[in-house]
């Protein structure tokens, strides 16, 4: 976990980098206990996703889909243990494996350094988040999920614009190549 | 995952995540469990870190609110302030109001009960100019009809005589002045002796003989000897009893509120009267013995 190294594929050049020891626990363990109790002091703050966030995050930085898969797996069932009777354990953890999956496998394909493609790739990776939500209620739960709202396309603008800073932020936690 | 390319060895590696969580929801439906045990581990970490967090929250935002916000609050407390005052100054306007209503109202229930007693009301309009003189002012003159030595009274008690009348006002001596006076008796022994005012807020009553008995607080009424005044009207209360030689001293407080007479009424007869009291006195003042006959009418006085 201590080493940098190089994708060098025939044209581009991209790095992955790794970060300091515990960061991603770390992270992960901030961002569900926000997600837990923030809402209670700041109502609107329940329109934020940070464990989608930081799945996505270390996805498109670690850029190796094995670890995405585990890390947005594990993230996701722990998130829902934390969410009500209603969420069942896997509901999360199906939708955040397969984000934690295609953010590291795009994260070896692009350079997603720049603020503009974190923000759009997150508004993407949002919107197939809650895809894959409603899916699996509709599919595998029968429970009825909208599969766009307008306060879904608002969600998907606010993370994206916090996931922008939120992304600097964590960058710092990166060990110097 | 021998044999498999490591380029796909991700996507069996998905699968197989995926198709694991796909049981563990069929799990949960079929056998209708949420997985408790999981998600008391997880609570169980969590929780600390969330207490933690929300005793930090709490900490930030007392902080802010006793410290960094005291400059929203010290413009609050200037408006709270402000306010305060509006509402003092018109709750100020509204018990002067309502003290006026009360007035008013009282003063038309003593008119309406002795509706066939000629009386006028008139409202105080000044005062005396010296400290000295115990006067005042009416707005009733010689063209209402007001001529000197009328009684003034209110539906507390009495309040004085027309000393002056003019064209449209009226100069009323008060009883509390040195140089009035007025004809009265105490209601339980019927003693009589007149009352006079002495400057102060307190009147005496004199010629009460030392060995006849007087309790403190027993009322003085109007005994109609003066002719000015029908009997039976309140004129105090006895406030101090003193012995005195030959005589007791006796000190009267006034019934009406002399020092605070905004509307009195005016008696426009010299002959004898018969005023109804109520039962019930309008202040914490006494009140004379319901209804008694002027058997003393005030002696006419030419104008």
């Amino acid at each position: 976990m201590n080493d940098t190294y190089d994708i060098r594929g025939s044209e581009l050049h991209i790095e992955v980098h790794k970060f300091r020891a515990g960061a991603i626990i770390l992270a992960t363990a901030f961002a569900l206990v926000l997600q837990a109790f923030l809402p209670i002091y700041f109502p609107k703050a329940s329109i934020l996703d940070l464990p989608l966030l930081i799945v996505i995050y270390f996805g498109l930085s670690r850029r190796n889909p094995s670890t995405g898969l585990l890390l947005g797996m594990a993230i996701g069932i722990l998130q829902d243990s934390l969410s009500g009777p209603t969420v069942p354990l896997g509901l999360y953890g199906i939708a955040k494996t397969i984000i934690g999956y295609l953010a590291s496998s795009i994260g070896a394909r692009l350079d997603t350094e720049h603020p503009a493609a974190r923000f759009a790739l997150t508004i993407a990776f949002f919107a197939v988040h809650q895809g894959i939500i409603a899916l699996t209620r509709r599919l595998l739960l029968s429970q009825p999920e909208p599969w766009f709202t307008v306060h879904l396309g608002i969600a998907a603008l606010v993370n994206a614009v916090v996931a922008v800073f939120l992304f600097m932020l964590l960058d710092r936690l990166r060990k110097p190549s | 995952m021998v044999g498999i390319p490591s380029r796909h060895r991700s996507i069996f590696l998905l699968g197989g995540v995926v198709l694991l969580q796909i049981l563990l929801l069929a799990v949960q439906i079929k056998r209708d469990s949420q997985g408790r045990l999981i998600r008391v581990w997880t609570v169980g970490a969590v929780s600390p870190f969330e207490r933690a967090g929300a005793h930090g929250v709490s900490h930030v935002r007392d902080t802010w609110n006793h410290y960094f916000a005291l400059q929203h609050t010290s413009r609050e407390n200037e408006d709270l302030r402000r306010e305060n005052g509006a509402l003092k100054l018109e709750i100020t306007q509204l018990q002067s109001k309502a003290g006026e209503a009360d007035r008013l109202a009282a003063l038309l229930k003593f008119r309406q009960t002795n509706v066939d007693v000629p009386m006028i009301s008139a409202r105080v309009i000044g005062g005396s100019a010296d400290s000295a003189s115990q006067t005042i002012y009416l707005d009733r003159g010689e063209r209402d009809g007001i001529r000197k030595n009328m009684g003034v009274i209110t539906p507390d008690g009495v309040v004085g005589k027309v000393i002056e009348s003019y064209k449209d006002t009226a100069q009323v001596l008060l009883l509390t002045d040195k140089e009035s006076g007025v004809g009265a008796m105490l209601v339980e022994s019927r003693l009589q002796g007149p009352v006079g005012g002495t400057g102060e807020p307190l009147m005496v009553m004199k010629y009460i003989p030392n060995d006849d008995n007087v309790n403190s607080g027993e009322r003085v009424v109007t005994s109609g000897m003066d002719r000015i005044f029908p009997r039976d009207l309140p004129v105090g209360t006895i406030a101090e009893i003193k012995a005195g030689s030959p005589f007791k001293q006796l000190r009267v407080k006034p019934a009406a509120s002399l020092e605070r007479l905004e509307e009195v009424f005016i008696l426009l007869t010299m002959k004898p009267l018969e005023l109804k009291q109520e039962s019930a006195p309008s202040s914490a003042a006494p009140t004379a013995a319901p209804s008694a006959a002027a058997t003393n009418p005030p002696s006419p006085e030419k104008p």
